[in-house]
């Protein structure tokens, strides 16, 4: 007999945290906050390090856990609270509660100054809740229910500065493009329902496994609408522009949500209903254009922006784009591994911003860094680690990841030499972007103001006002460090010597869907491997020229493609064409069409009709009220007789 | 004992008491108080009938059938099944909380107003467990009476104008509606619900249904559905409902629109006239989507939050006649458990709006702002409310709203995915307004004005709505039972889901 997992325990620890610190959070004090807030998802990260130890020694998988009563149930449908855990999930486990464990650690020196601590500690807690339920879901439904709740942790936490506009502006954003996502997701669910009667994982899936002869058609059509949901929560085209306004929530938020997890659920959604895609090339061909159009552009609007939050968000829409290129190109399980190595150091560039952000009292515009280094030798050792990482260095964790998507690209079916050629191209970009943000910040002469901070009286060493972080926040600079370094190499291509342990691991999830590597195909993906390394050598030498050497190179350069840069500048004004093409005639012709056409002047117009009309009545009637009683007595008689002859004439005549 | 006579003392005791409200002092709080301790005996009597509920039963319980006048013969017939039973609960969990809101903001003509108070209650619970086609018919008109004048005496600035609006619309179709009845009982004799059903079925099962028989049907068929559809309202006849609600005092409009209107159509006019019916319900299928999106673009440009509220329960309403009219289990189900969530949420959405209005005295969105850090615990109950109205998966709206499109997507694919857009406009309408009023730097008008965060009363009457927001959302099975056992039989025979799921499965493989 399997023993029990107590997976059920697993979301309600984070969920406890959060009812504690919700409702008693105000009156208690600091310390008592973070012990709560650290305990819960710590105990969570415990039982999921317990799981993996099960499921080493020999557990058997899928583990599938039920609760006898179901949630929603009708005649002809029914709902549970089930719980399904593969390796797959079991990846998204480590994931989501050790990155989350870590950034819970950070926030703890990061918010320490803020009002509404407790908020903050509450809501994080939500959002590991909502996300472990997302990953450990065995139905459409209550991945559903984990889809949107991370969606609400996303819009409190974005909108945690309430009081400022830009954030309330930037959380209801969020919210309601993900809600047109979501809407996709409905109708997916309502077409599963319509064709398989359930929306369990199991059943639908093994409903279309034990019909091959079940391609396209439907499938095609629910593929595309779950894709539909994963740009709304992936921030793909067209549903990206929520992501970087939503970096008006505090730091560890984007390093958390709005980086690592929350925003790969789209990744992890595909990956998981990934039979479903199997059976559509058309939906899979959908997908890999989206991916690689966005990694590009996303990648594009990068390489300008100036505040470093920012570019890091562009940055994590690009490399969202590589997941679901590699997702589109069947290789799930380099997506996923693609997904672990950037949650591990995209979370490391967020925190190491937050900590240079931190010292300079809050400014995030790069052109007012400069000169960081030996001012914040931890942060600075922690940015290299990560910036290494994401363009692609071997033996950095992004290496190999990425490398494993350009390769599937280039070989898949699927896949493609044009496409191939996009993600390289982003590849470069992307260098060239990080080594800009990790110049521009630590590197040169210091540009901000001498008194841009009033931390003076905190100053341990440096120069009065900018100073390290303390050890809470530098401990997961540090962890994360290491992991940005060497998570890749689970993931060692064979073709490299290495055993590429991550993909024998998620087999038993996604078959063997991306074709076995031959001993023949070897020297086309070392070939492959120096080829994207010559890319992100490019990038770095390119922004090494631009913004360290020859800094006025980079305003020289910038002339003769004013109108370029003007266009990346304004990110291709597509939250302007958004708002004028959508957004703005939805309102007019609610307000003028529906409104004052409609509403007012024929239904309120109906009613004045009526009002008039039954004031008639009332003056007609008011003059057989005469006071004469044989006049009353005679409308007695009268409506007597009207109504013997309604009755006996409609009685005969039926 | 009990059983038999529970639904006769939920439905008069109110009507006693509205008559011993009159008597009390009409000073000091007595009025509120006697009004308060009534209501929350009811409740707790009304609980008697999900405890005592046969769950296997698909027929009436706590059933009482007296002769009451021979000739016409009109009895008093009354009884809950798996339809009526939750809402007959739900009047109940209402009542003490429309007192406590109440409670400081009526201050003139208190008497009259607990008076009308309770008289209404006496109304819709009268509608719920009538079986008798005539003492349905008295409750039924009874329940414009009071709702009208309370409109009237209690409303904001022009309640007399909205209270006569809203008496024609309800009354002039009830007329219709009587003529109706009256050719019923002429073809069949009697008024009984279950005898009317059986004569109904036998002419049409026959096969030789007369001419005049079926012309005659359909007018009265159609006379019920106007009267009825008025009540809930469907667009376009929801005339009334924006001055209705922006007029009426908090605990009127918590009762205003929905669930007698939508009670009706399943009960008096669909269970009745099953062959009419599934020959309007494509219309009304269309009509429930149609006002869907219109409300729900409506509420979008409305600047006055009680306007918004109009809309936005329009929107919400409409999900539930689209889930009706569509004939399928789980979008029929869906609809009935969407009343309940409706009404609970609603409310609380009403009480919060009154609270908002006690305190700055304006439903102008536009003198908001910045509400959240004054009140950061009205805020909180306020955002929750929000969110179980946008429909947040694993609070209640959802399975109701998940239940009633994923149901009606099965017959009516394109409609259904158009009405599914109402998700995206009630996220966007709902979070534009509580930014409005509760994020952003407080606004002038908010900081001139130190007001106190909820008290104590106020928690009392919000707490129980948040409450059941949660469990329902994440136990709907607790309701779902009696609902599911009775609702989707009452669907015309010709469509079911599995019917519809049979045949596209067979279509896929």
């Amino acid at each position: 007999m399997t023993p029990s997992l107590y997976l059920w325990l697993l979301p309600l620890l984070p969920l406890a945290g959060f009812a504690i610190n919700g409702t008693m959070g105000r009156r208690l004090p600091k310390s008592v906050v973070s012990s709560v807030a650290l305990l819960f998802p710590a105990a969570a990260f415990v039982q999921v390090l317990w799981i993996s130890a099960q499921a080493y020694h020999g557990l058997a998988l899928p583990y599938v856990e039920r609760f006898a009563t179901p949630w929603i149930a009708v005649s002809g449908f029914h709902a549970n609270f089930s719980f399904l855990l593969d390796q797959l999930t079991l990846i998204m486990l480590l994931v989501v509660t050790g990155v989350g464990f870590v950034i819970h650690l950070y926030s703890v020196g990061y918010m320490a100054e803020e009002d509404g601590y407790w908020r903050f500690f509450s809501y994080m807690n939500l959002f590991l809740f909502f996300m472990l339920t997302l990953v450990l879901a065995a139905n459409f439904l209550l991945l559903f229910v984990g889809w949107e709740g991370v969606g609400l942790a996303s819009y409190l936490l974005i909108g945690f500065y309430y009081q400022k506009d830009s954030a309330a502006n930037a959380g209801k954003k969020a919210f309601i493009v993900n809600r047109i996502g979501d809407f996709g997701f409905l109708l997916a669910m309502f077409l599963l329902i319509a064709h398989f009667g359930s929306l369990s994982f199991t059943t639908v899936f093994a409903s279309i496994t034990a019909h091959p002869g079940m391609q396209g058609g439907a499938l095609t059509t629910i593929a595309l609408l779950l894709v539909l949901g994963a740009t709304g929560k992936s921030a793909q085209i067209p549903l990206y522009v929520w992501l970087p306004d939503a970096m008006e929530g505090p730091t560890p938020v984007s390093a958390l949500i709005h980086a690592a997890t929350m925003v790969t659920a789209g990744i992890y959604m595909v990956a998981r209903t990934h039979v479903l895609f199997d059976r559509s090339p058309l939906a899979l061909g959908v997908v890999a254009v989206i991916g690689a159009a966005t990694a590009f552009f996303a990648a594009t609007v990068g390489i300008v922006q100036t505040d470093i939050k920012r570019v890091l968000a562009y940055s994590t829409i690009s490399q969202l784009g590589y997941m679901f290129l590699a997702c589109g190109v069947a290789a799930y399980s380099t997506a996923i591994f693609h997904l672990m190595t950037h949650a591990f150091f995209k979370a490391l560039l967020f925190l190491a911003a937050g900590s240079v952000i931190h010292a300079l009292g809050g400014e995030q515009d790069m052109r007012l860094m400069g000169g960081l280094r030996k001012k914040l030798p931890v942060t600075f050792w922690a940015m290299t680690a990560a910036v290494f990482a994401i363009s692609g260095f071997f033996p950095f964790a992004g290496f190999f990841s990425k490398d494993a998507i350009l390769a599937a690209t280039f070989q898949s079916p699927h896949g493609g030499k044009l496409l191939w050629a996009v993600g390289l191209v982003t590849a470069g970009l992307t260098s060239f972007y990080m080594f800009r943000l990790w110049y521009m910040t630590f590197f040169g002469n210091p540009r901000y103001p001498k008194h841009a901070t009033d931390h003076a009286g905190h100053a341990t060493h440096g120069g009065p006002g900018v100073h390290e972080s303390p050890w809470i926040m530098l401990l997961p600079l540090v962890i994360l460090g290491i992991l940005s370094l060497t998570g890749g190499w689970i993931g060692w291509p064979e073709a490299l010597g290495g055993h590429d342990w991550i993909t024998h691991f998620l087999d038993p999830v996604f078959g063997n869907t991306v074709a076995p590597a031959t001993v023949a195909s070897f020297g086309l993906e070392r070939i492959l491997a120096g080829v994207s390394m010559l890319t992100a050598l490019i990038g770095w030498f390119l922004a090494d020229l631009f913004y360290r050497r020859r800094p006025q190179l980079a305003d020289e350069a910038e002339r003769p493609i004013q109108p370029l840069h003007k266009l990346l500048w304004n990110k291709y004004w597509v939250d302007e064409i958004y708002a004028n093409v959508i957004v703005w005639p939805i309102l007019v012709v609610s307000r003028n069409v529906l409104g004052r056409g409609i509403d007012e002047g024929v239904i309120d117009g109906t009613n004045t009709a009526w009002t008039a009309g039954a004031r008639g009545a009332s003056s007609w009637i008011r003059r057989m009220q005469s006071g004469n009683i044989r006049s009353y007595a005679g409308w007695l008689a009268a409506g007597a007789a009207a109504v013997l002859v309604v009755v006996l004439y409609l009685a005969h005549l039926y | 004992m009990l059983n038999a006579s529970i639904l006769t003392w939920l439905t008069f005791l109110p009507a006693i008491g509205a008559v011993v409200v009159m008597f009390l002092p009409r000073h000091g709080r007595a009025p509120q108080v006697f009004t308060l301790l009534l209501t929350l005996l009811l409740f707790v009597m009304a609980l008697h009938l999900p405890t005592h509920y046969d769950y296997h039963q698909q027929g009436f319980q706590y059933e009482l059938n007296v002769p009451w006048v021979s000739s016409p013969a009109i009895h008093y017939h009354v009884g809950v099944d798996g339809l009526s039973m939750w809402l007959v609960v739900l009047v109940s969990f209402l009542a003490p909380l429309g007192v406590l809101i109440s409670w400081r903001v009526i201050e003139d003509r208190k008497s009259e107003f607990y008076a009308l108070f309770l008289l209404q209650q006496t109304a819709m619970y009268g509608v719920f467990i009538a079986l008798d086609l005539i003492l349905y018919y008295a409750f039924w008109e009874l329940s414009i009476v009071p709702l009208a004048l309370l409109i009237g005496m209690y409303g904001r600035k022009n309640g007399r104008a909205a209270a006569i609006k809203f008496f024609l619309y309800a009354f002039i179709p009830s007329a219709l509606m009587l003529v109706g009845m009256l050719w019923l009982y002429t073809q069949t004799g009697t008024f009984d619900l279950v005898q009317l059903q059986q004569q109904i079925h036998d002419w049409s099962a026959s096969g030789s249904i007369t001419a005049a028989h079926a012309t005659g049907l359909w007018l009265t068929s159609l006379a019920f559905l106007l009267a009825f559809a008025v009540k809930v309202p469907v667009f376009p006849l929801h005339g009334w409902l924006r001055d209705g609600i922006s007029e009426a005092p908090t605990a009127v409009a918590m009762i205003l629109a929905g669930k007698l209107g939508l009670y009706s159509l399943l009960r008096w006019h669909i269970a009745l006239f099953p062959t009419e019916a599934a020959h309007v319900a494509p219309l009304m299928v269309a009509l429930g989507a149609i006002g869907i999106l219109y409300g729900a673009l409506l509420a979008l440009v409305q600047t006055d939050l009680k306007r918004l509220a109009a809309y936005a329960t329009l929107s919400s309403l409409s999900f539930c006649v689209l889930g009706i009219y569509a004939f399928t289990t789980a979008s029929m189900d869906g609809a009935v458990y969407q009343i309940l969530n409706e009404s609970v949420s609603a409310s609380a959405f009403f009480m919060l709006l009154g609270v908002l209005y006690e305190r700055y005295g304006t439903y102008d969105m536009a003198q908001f702002g910045g509400v959240a850090a004054k009140m950061p615990r009205l805020a909180v109950l306020f955002v929750i409310t929000t969110l179980s109205l946008i429909g947040l998966p694993a609070l209640n709206n959802f399975v109701g709203e998940f239940l009633i499109l994923s149901g009606s997507f099965q017959t009516h694919e394109r409609i259904t995915a158009a009405a599914t857009l109402g998700v995206i406009l009630s996220a966007a309408y709902m979070l534009w307004m509580v930014q409005r009023v509760f994020y952003g730097a407080p606004s002038a008008h908010v900081t001139g004005l130190v007001r106190p965060d909820v008290n104590w009363r106020e928690r009392a009457a919000l707490w129980p709505t948040v409450a059941l927001m949660i469990v329902m959302g994440v136990a709907s099975i607790f309701w779902m039972r009696a609902i599911d056992l009775t609702v989707p039989a009452m669907a015309p025979k010709m469509a079911s889901t599995h019917t519809a799921l049979d045949v596209r499965m067979a279509s896929t493989r």
